[in-house]
């Protein structure tokens, strides 16, 4: 169905996402040349991981994983449990020391320079609390006083709807009421950049879709944000590209609607025509890969830009289409294909 | 901190630790175990003991009331309940929550955190020993040592060695009741040798012998002999002192972060 959330999100990324026939095969490249090759929106890169490792014994932990962030995107990661999501974050944030690989984060070595990576990279973890006692309020003016150049806590508080709060102990706050603070808590320090570790797990709906704006806030404010999660329509929604690591390794990288077509889910287009018309009207179109008919119904399936590239066609050639349907392949299609059914081969399962 | 760690020339703001102590001094009054079992508790056996006649009489071997005798004992009473309770237990909950994970990713070393803890547990410690000492003298009687430098020294000795063996707990401790188990287990001997049911010099050789290398019973005697007047013996100073090395260097090797 087209949605509104669809048609903004999906649609002016059709225009960037390239064909699979052009798609690289290895997933790595995926990322970087999306990057070379669509050029706009000119960014460089603030976070760029080579074939890092840090393993915690056989088959756990991070085997090889290379990407890179570019400033002012929302770069989301997901895989299975346990997949090296976290190891990831955690090696780019400083805290765990890789066993080997470069990471060059805001053009620093995150073990050579902590310092300067703590005061420029805001951590959102998973796992991690205050003590129970401790107001809102208090927690944020506590964490403010550890940057040289904080953000205003009470505006800090206003944005992220906790002034209320302020004097709420943090054993009494909801759920997303602690996300909210732990927002505030990453973001208080002005960071460059944002790491938000499964920051929507044990959230209600409502909660969760707050905490997703949130999230397009704290971008909006110019802040690169490095989003963990394994919520398919949360990165689906938010994110500019998306990893998917498995087993310790990037099983494929690009944006949400690139992933969802490499994995073969392209785009189902359903619409009753005003006037009978040629079917080659419609299959002449590189997006479109085969056009059915279901008595009055017509079925088009394709990728890219399907929707757009069908009504201009139809409307050149006189044709109005009425009742249009559109399912467009999402990000779950792509992971269950990419990460469940992928096996052992990975690669294999890129193409279509 | 790992070995991985390099010293950076950018500083934290000094206000971070000043706001730290500042923070958890408002969440030790919140929930105030560290003031009622080490200060509010302490003082009642004073009142509670000045009320039995039975010890005005003099102390064997010594120029003090039991009474007297008591001052000391109860100061040891509050460093244990202090250093064994209320500082340990914090600490060990923040690791299990992972508020110390959740510190080490701001500029503001994590060490800082048990720094802070340190300094408010160190203030109820010094509060109270103030209380004891001060409303032993004004109310009950009891003279302030003579020997006052030698008294400071004897109690900064055994804060240091009871603040030395409570982060030692913290270290080790994977959960904060294991933490209420060990201090609980290691306050009732230490109170037993400090005099606590019976003056030390009641107990048989042997015990006394025993006792004398206990941190409290060590603290005891040091005080004693200041408020006899004389400059405490170098014995139960190095015992204290001892004690005092000995835990922080394993307290810090052993510290878990996460």
């Amino acid at each position: 169905m087209i949605t509104l959330r669809n048609l903004r999100r999906h649609e002016p990324r059709g225009i960037t996402v390239r064909k699979p026939g052009i798609s690289g095969p290895a997933p790595v490249d995926a990322g970087q040349q999306r990057t070379a090759v669509d050029g706009p929106p000119a960014t460089r890169p603030v976070v760029t991981v080579d074939r890092l490792r840090k393993a915690y014994g056989p088959g756990a932990g991070v085997m090889d994983v290379s990407f890179s962030v570019n400033e002012g995107e929302i770069f989301g990661i997901i895989g299975p449990n346990g997949a090296g999501k976290t190891t990831t974050v955690e090696c780019i944030s400083g805290m765990r020391v890789p066993d080997s690989g470069v990471i060059d984060v805001l053009g620093r070595d995150p073990q050579a320079d902590r310092a300067m990576i703590r005061e420029s990279v805001g951590v959102q973890l998973q796992e991690s609390a205050l003590p129970p006692m401790i107001k809102a309020g208090e927690a944020v003016e506590l964490f403010a006083s550890f940057y040289r150049q904080p953000a205003s806590s009470n505006e800090l508080m206003d944005a992220l709807g906790l002034a209320a709060k302020r004097n709420t102990r943090f054993m009494r706050l909801s759920g997303g009421l602690k996300q909210r603070l732990s927002i505030a808590l990453a973001l208080i320090g002005n960071p460059q950049i944002a790491i938000l570790d499964e920051l929507t797990t044990g959230l209600d709906p409502q909660a969760r879709r707050d905490t997703w704006e949130l999230i397009e806030h704290v971008r909006d404010r110019g802040v690169t944000v490095i989003l963990v999660t394994h919520f398919m329509d949360e990165a689906e929604r938010l994110c500019d590209r998306v990893m998917l690591i498995d087993r310790g390794k990037v099983a494929a990288l690009d944006t949400p609607a690139g992933l969802a077509e490499r994995a073969g889910g392209g785009s189902h287009l359903q619409f009753i025509p005003s006037a009978p018309f040629p079917d080659q009207v419609l299959t002449v179109l590189p997006e479109v890969a085969g056009v059915g008919h279901d008595g009055q119904r017509i079925r088009v399936t394709g990728t890219g830009d399907l929707v757009s590239a069908v009504i201009r066609a139809l409307g050149a050639a006189g044709v109005e289409a009425r009742d249009i349907q559109v399912k467009n392949a999402t990000l779950d299609d792509a992971y269950v294909r990419l990460i469940h059914h992928a096996g052992h081969d990975h690669k294999e399962a890129l193409r279509p | 901190m790992t070995a991985h760690a390099i010293p950076s020339r950018a500083r934290p703001p000094g206000r971070a630790f000043s706001q730290l102590v500042k923070v958890e001094t408002k969440l030790a009054l919140r929930v105030p175990v560290g003031v009622v079992l080490g200060i509010a508790v302490p003082v009642m056996f004073l009142v509670i003991f000045n009320a039995m006649p039975a010890l005005r009489k003099p102390a064997a071997g010594t120029t003090l009331t039991l009474f007297a005798q008591y001052v000391p004992v109860l100061i040891c009473l509050s460093l244990c309940l202090i250093a064994l309770v209320s500082l340990p237990i914090p600490l060990v909950t923040y690791r299990q929550l992972g508020v110390l994970r959740r510190f080490s990713t701001t500029p503001a070393p994590r060490s800082w955190l048990l720094a802070a803890q340190v300094v408010t547990n160190l203030a109820m410690a010094v509060t109270a020993i103030i209380i004891l000492v001060a409303g032993a003298a004004v109310f009950f009687g009891v003279p302030l040592a003579p020997q006052l430098a030698g008294f400071v020294l004897s109690a900064v000795l055994a804060i240091a060695a009871m603040f030395a063996l409570g982060l030692l707990i913290a270290a080790i401790a994977p959960a904060p009741g294991i933490a209420g188990v060990i201090g609980t287990v290691l306050l009732y001997p230490l109170l037993f040798f400090a005099g606590l049911w019976a003056p030390r010099q009641d107990l048989s050789p042997i015990w006394q012998h025993i006792g004398n290398y206990t941190p409290l019973s060590a603290a005891v005697q040091a005080m004693e002999g200041a408020m006899q007047g004389h400059f405490p013996p170098a014995q139960p100073l190095l015992v204290m002192a001892a004690y005092a090395i000995v835990f922080s260097i394993a307290a810090i090797k052993l510290f878990r972060w996460e």
